[in-house]
């Protein structure tokens, strides 16, 4: 049985480019050699941060979500904590609802009210257009 | 002479006439069952300008759902998405 987790990760805004992507791939390898699927990463690249942290005023976000065995999250807070470059890290399981949650907003599906008012939009005006025909 | 009608003044002052409207959990209303710590513009709802979580009786959420919010808050503070304290948040 698969657990889904979900872990945001703060590098140091001292990487380069080069040096994200090497880290980036270091960790997601390391969930798929622990036998866990990655269902997705996402890059928010470098953001201000409420608070300093290491007298730091920005760091480098990175997302991601996968569903493995229960014993991973242990190995990977081990190489958090000696990785010298991650300011800071949380790893979250996810319930059934957040999974749902992500998957509808995988789909675009959430926080787009403006689209689907839109949508609704063209249906109340097409009856509209309809009738004036016949009127 | 004037004679008072009785219905003519009942209280000394005036009574409140503006009722507010019934506070309601929106979690439950729209039927909301996760709540994302990293959309901190949500979660601003939920906090004054110090950085401190609403109670109940202000945000009017349901205790399943004030817990909820409350961790949500506290995983985004972590992760530095929102601001442990401060002034003039928002």
């Amino acid at each position: 049985m698969n657990t889904h987790y979900e872990t945001v990760i703060i590098f140091s805004p001292l990487l380069s480019d080069d040096e994200v992507k090497r880290e980036v791939s270091k960790y997601t390898r390391m969930v798929t050699d622990g036998g866990a699927a990655i269902l997705e990463e996402r890059q928010w690249g470098l953001r201000q941060l409420a608070f300093l942290i290491e007298g730091k005023s920005n760091g480098i976000y990175f997302i991601m979500e996968f569903s493995g065995p229960g014993t991973l999250h242990q190995k990977l807070e081990v190489e958090f904590k000696r990785d010298e470059n991650i300011m800071r890290w949380l790893t979250v399981k996810l319930d059934k609802d957040a999974i749902e949650y992500n998957d509808r907003r995988r789909k675009g599906l959430v926080g787009k009210k403006k689209d689907a008012a839109e949508e609704v939009k063209p249906n109340i005006a097409s009856p509209v257009a309809n009738l004036q025909p016949t009127a | 002479m004037a004679t008072r009608n009785p219905k003519d003044i009942k209280y000394l002052t005036s009574q409140k006439m503006v009722k507010r409207p019934k506070k309601f959990c929106r979690f439950k209303k729209y039927n909301i069952r996760y709540i994302d710590y990293k959309e901190t513009e949500f979660l601003l709802n939920f906090i004054n300008e110090q950085g401190k979580i609403l109670p109940r009786r202000l945000s009017g959420n349901s205790l399943k759902y004030q817990r909820k919010v409350g961790q949500a808050i506290k995983r985004a503070r972590h992760l530095a998405l929102l601001p442990y304290v401060t002034d003039l948040l928002k």
